[in-house]
């Protein structure tokens, strides 16, 4: 809870009614999407400017109290989770489309619009703006920023990242910082646009961005390719892009996965199938149709049984809809799921699949996967009951292994969910020693006295490795 | 025991667990939850916020306190984050659970007291009082006594809403219609379909109209219905209201009533009613000799705009109406629960000469909810006044819905923009026998004046 004065001095700075430390408000600020994690902060704070975040800032700063930004709560990797108590800063005020300059082709905005809302705004005046995680319906450009999420749009377009140009930041002491800006090039300085995004919170607040955006491609078609052997669909995944085709979307879905979606959506989808593949194309219409039938034709080559080609807007769009709704739709099979998502060089695509499936059956766990399988971002979804430790015990070895594997391949423990507190024990299997150091100091530097959404990112103890190194 | 540690024990002996551990808590409610929207997005006030705030309270993380309470009695219990929810949390089981718990132990003023016994036990399960209390209303509406009244400032003294509520009640049919309700009709030509049909408490008073219009309906369609007697209050208002008992022996004595008379299909015209009858299964689902009486019941339930859409009626029928744009405002319980959303919208554009322009947020409860309107009029009219610019940018001059709660929300949400001369709100099934009157009116007229332009007749201000 918080005390009195501290209480007080947070509403000469926000207002009475921005400082919510109600036991209802302490408990639906304790938690996001990620299963197992909650912990109740001292309140929620909602600044109505970047004048107000610094000051916040600054007054945590003196009494050493956690800063936890916050935005809709979609986090997969407890990164929104206050473990240490302190304030979950909101930023419901803070949510409006400062400019769309269409001269430079950029959206200037404030951390707390939802993304969806802004691929729309932009959409409007025919400019496009890529990333696109599957909760953009819900999630805010703050939290993509602060993770660097990803989406479906990923293999072709990049992530969060590739769009950002500018960005105005507030440091723990309270300092406003802008960084980068409406160039196309800017070498001044070292480059900390990139260093805040995907920083999870941990170096400061962001309080507006400057985000590129991009011609609105001409057409889009989308096709599902089906399989009736897993394998077969992985290493479609590899054909095409050794075939130098990068599609827009290219996503993988295994039957369970398969099962559950279609039992949400009910569009008719292909329940039969072993596996899936989505397949997005867009640019020029001569291109597009160019790339569609020359995958469709590896899909073949690969032994897929049977292509489907959307024929409508609404039926690429209900495709694309359904497959958002995977993570949450698995929840239909069991209480809890966890979801990770491991990432290989695309081309170890169909290696990790395997891998996945043999891991599963060893530690005798349930294990479904999905994903952006063209950017070799993996998300198999375990469905266990938090309720069975002994069966959790299974699990978090399994992933362990999973993990593994993806660094044995070349690839990392996290493709866009973040590190958060959930895989803080695993990023030094990444980094290594030298690696987390040269982080910690980071960290140091900027927050000497570690409130910024403290317990993530760097774990108090790291966990052994299942099996030993690279 | 405290009250509160007997409420949490009780919590944690009614809501089911499993249920509240399906959410994942993914957040994808949180764009269709009229109370977070509203509330410029407050967590608390979101389906996953409530969930976590039962499930935060049984796991005793958290106290069962006054806001607590306030929170579950905010929800509209619209009931819209069910259908876009991955996970197929059934949220409004878990609500309706919780509320019932919670309106048990809680001790009601005196006047609270009255008003629930009048509403919960004395009005809404008999029918007969039902009728004498239209009866009053209508000698109110017609012995020159409303006159008097709006004329006097007495209305003022009413609370929040019911000012407003007075001024949109319909005109009450009189006590004579009232008594002679049909038992059974049979269908204008040879019939197709074997229906029962569920008339309703209030349906069957004071909206009589309607429930006439759509005999009319089911008949012209080829059904021959039975109406069966001894039927009566759905008990939604109880089951929504925290008074399961009573809504569980409502079901009952309708479950009996329609067992008596042979149907394929039990039709409503009341999505409110319509969604707790096709979940009699779920209300009765711990009463071993009911639940499979109830199952049966339930799986029949159907609105009849899905009747009239399978039997082609908008397909057979000439349908016609002067010039005019209409909107549809969904019935959330008819759309989120008994998944009615494409047939009315179907009727509708069957309609010659009318224009349907699909709202915005069409999907969006109206803020209606049953009595939350009168209980939460603050939160209420907020959410109406947002309707009303949806409804403004389509131009319509009808808002056409298919529950009476709707109907009066939108009537008074014309009546709130000032709009009471160019725009009227009507019930779905009264619009189509509108239609199909001025529809064979016109194919008559046709074939007469074959080379004739016909004169474009007006539609009845009262739909």
């Amino acid at each position: 809870m918080l005390d009195t004065k501290m209480k007080r001095r947070l509403i000469e700075i926000v207002g009475t009614e921005n400082v919510l430390d109600s036991n209802q408000h302490r408990l639906v600020y304790s938690y996001d999407a990620t299963p197992n994690f909650q912990h109740l902060p001292d309140a929620a704070v909602m600044p109505r400017s970047t004048e107000e975040v610094s000051s916040i800032l600054k007054l945590c700063n003196e009494m050493k109290i956690p800063i936890v930004p916050r935005g809709s709560g979609t986090n997969l990797s407890a990164g929104t989770c206050p473990v240490e108590g302190g304030i979950v800063l909101l930023f419901n005020h803070m949510n409006r489309i400062l400019e769309i300059d269409e001269e430079n082709l950029t959206v200037t905005v404030q951390p707390g619009l939802i993304t969806l809302e802004l691929i729309k705004a932009v959409e409007e005046r025919g400019l496009f703006y890529p990333p696109d995680p599957s909760s953009m319906k819900i999630s805010t450009i703050g939290g993509n920023l602060s993770e660097n999420s990803g989406g479906l749009r990923g293999l072709k377009y990049g992530v969060t990242r590739d769009y950002v140009m500018g960005l105005e930041a507030v440091l723990p002491n309270g300092d406003i910082i802008k960084t980068g800006g409406k160039l196309a090039k800017d070498v001044a300085g070292y480059d900390l646009t990139r260093l805040f995004v995907g920083s999870e919170g941990t170096l400061g607040v962001i309080t507006e961005a400057t985000l590129k955006l991009i011609p609105m491609p001409e057409t889009k078609r989308t096709m599902l390719a089906i399989y009736d052997d897993l394998d077969a669909a992985a290493k479609t995944v590899s054909a095409i892009i050794a075939n130098r085709i990068i599609p827009a979307t290219l996503e993988f879905l295994d039957k369970p996965t398969l099962e559950v979606v279609e039992d949400f959506a009910k569009i008719g989808l292909p329940t039969y199938a072993q596996a899936v593949l989505l397949i997005e194309q867009d640019g020029p219409e001569e291109v597009v149709n160019r790339d569609m039938a020359k995958m469709a034709e590896l899909c073949r080559q690969e032994s897929a049984v049977d292509i489907q080609i959307a024929q409508t807007t609404e039926e690429a769009e209900a495709l694309t809809t359904a497959r958002r709704a995977a993570l949450s739709a698995l929840a239909r099979k069991k209480p809890t799921t966890i979801l990770e998502d491991a990432t290989v060089p695309r081309s170890n695509v169909a290696e990790m699949v395997r891998a996945i499936n043999t891991i599963a059956a060893k530690y005798n766990v349930n294990i479904c996967t999905f994903g952006h399988a063209g950017d070799g971002n993996l998300h198999p979804t375990c469905m266990t009951d938090a309720r069975d430790k002994e069966e959790l015990e299974r699990v978090e070895q399994a992933f362990a292994e999973i993990f593994e594997k993806a660094i044995e391949l070349g690839g990392t423990i996290t493709g866009e969910h973040g590190v958060g507190k959930m895989k803080a024990p695993y990023l030094e299997w990444k980094l290594g020693e030298t690696g987390i150091a040269a982080m910690k100091a980071i960290k140091a530097a900027f927050d000497p006295n570690n409130i910024m959404n403290p317990g993530k990112m760097f774990a108090k103890s790291e966990r052994k490795r299942v099996v030993s190194g690279r | 025991m405290s009250p509160k540690q007997d409420i949490r024990e009780q919590l944690a002996e009614r809501l089911d667990y499993d249920e509240l551990m399906k959410c994942m808590r993914c957040g994808f409610c949180l764009p269709t939850c009229p109370t977070y929207i509203q509330t410029n997005q407050d967590e608390a006030a979101s389906p996953r916020g409530r969930i976590a705030l039962m499930k935060g309270v049984v796991d005793g993380l958290i106290e069962p306190d006054q806001d607590f309470q306030d929170q579950l009695d905010l929800c509209l219990g619209c009931r819209a984050c069910e259908p876009v929810c991955p996970s197929g949390v059934k949220y409004g089981h878990l609500l309706e659970d919780a509320r019932d718990v919670l309106t048990q132990s809680t001790s009601f003023s005196l006047t609270e007291k009255l008003v629930r016994n009048v509403t919960f036990d004395r009005l809404f399960p008999n029918q007969d009082r039902m009728r004498q209390a239209n009866s009053l209303l209508r000698f109110y509406q017609k012995s020159g006594m409303q006159k008097l009244v709006r004329g006097s400032n007495a209305l003022k003294i009413l609370p929040g809403n019911l000012e407003a509520m007075e001024s949109i009640l319909p005109e009450v049919p009189p006590s004579a219609m009232l008594k002679q309700r049909p038992e059974h009709i049979n269908a204008t030509s040879s019939p197709k379909k074997k229906v029962a049909f569920f008339s309703g408490c209030l349906m069957d008073t004071m909206f009589a109209t309607t429930n006439d219009s759509t005999l009319t309906l089911l008949t012209e369609a080829g059904c021959e219905v039975s109406i069966p007697k001894g039927q009566g209050c759905c008990g939604a208002l109880h089951a929504h209201g925290g008074e399961k008992a009573s809504a569980k022996e409502l079901a009952k004595r309708n479950i009996e009533a329609f067992e008596k008379v042979e149907a394929d299909v039990i039709v409503t015209n009341a999505g409110g009613c319509g969604a707790l009858l096709c979940e009699y299964d779920h209300l009765l689902k711990d009463e071993p000799e009911w639940v499979e009486r109830a199952k049966g019941f339930a799986a029949k339930v159907k609105d009849f705009s899905e009747v009239l859409v399978e039997l082609s009626f908008h397909e057979d029928k000439e349908l016609a109406l002067p010039d005019h744009t209409v909107t549809y405002q969904d019935s959330c319980h008819l759309r989120n629960v008994m998944k009615t959303s494409t047939a009315p919208r179907k009727l509708l554009q069957s309609i010659d000469g009318l224009t349907f322009n699909e709202m915005k947020d069409a999907d969006h409860c109206c803020g209606s909810a049953g009595i939350y309107n009168i209980t939460h009029s603050d939160m209420a009219n907020q959410i109406l006044d947002f309707k009303m610019q949806r409804v403004k940018e389509t131009a319509a001059d009808t808002i056409i819905t298919a529950n009476p709660g709707c109907l009066m929300q939108m009537k008074l949400g014309v009546k709130r923009e000032g709009l009471d001369d160019s725009m009227q709100a009507v019930h779905l099934a009264d619009l189509l026998v509108e239609a199909l009157k001025h529809g064979e009116k016109s194919t008559t007229h046709h074939v007469h004046q074959e080379h004739q332009h016909t004169a474009a007749t007006t539609l009845d201000d009262n739909g």
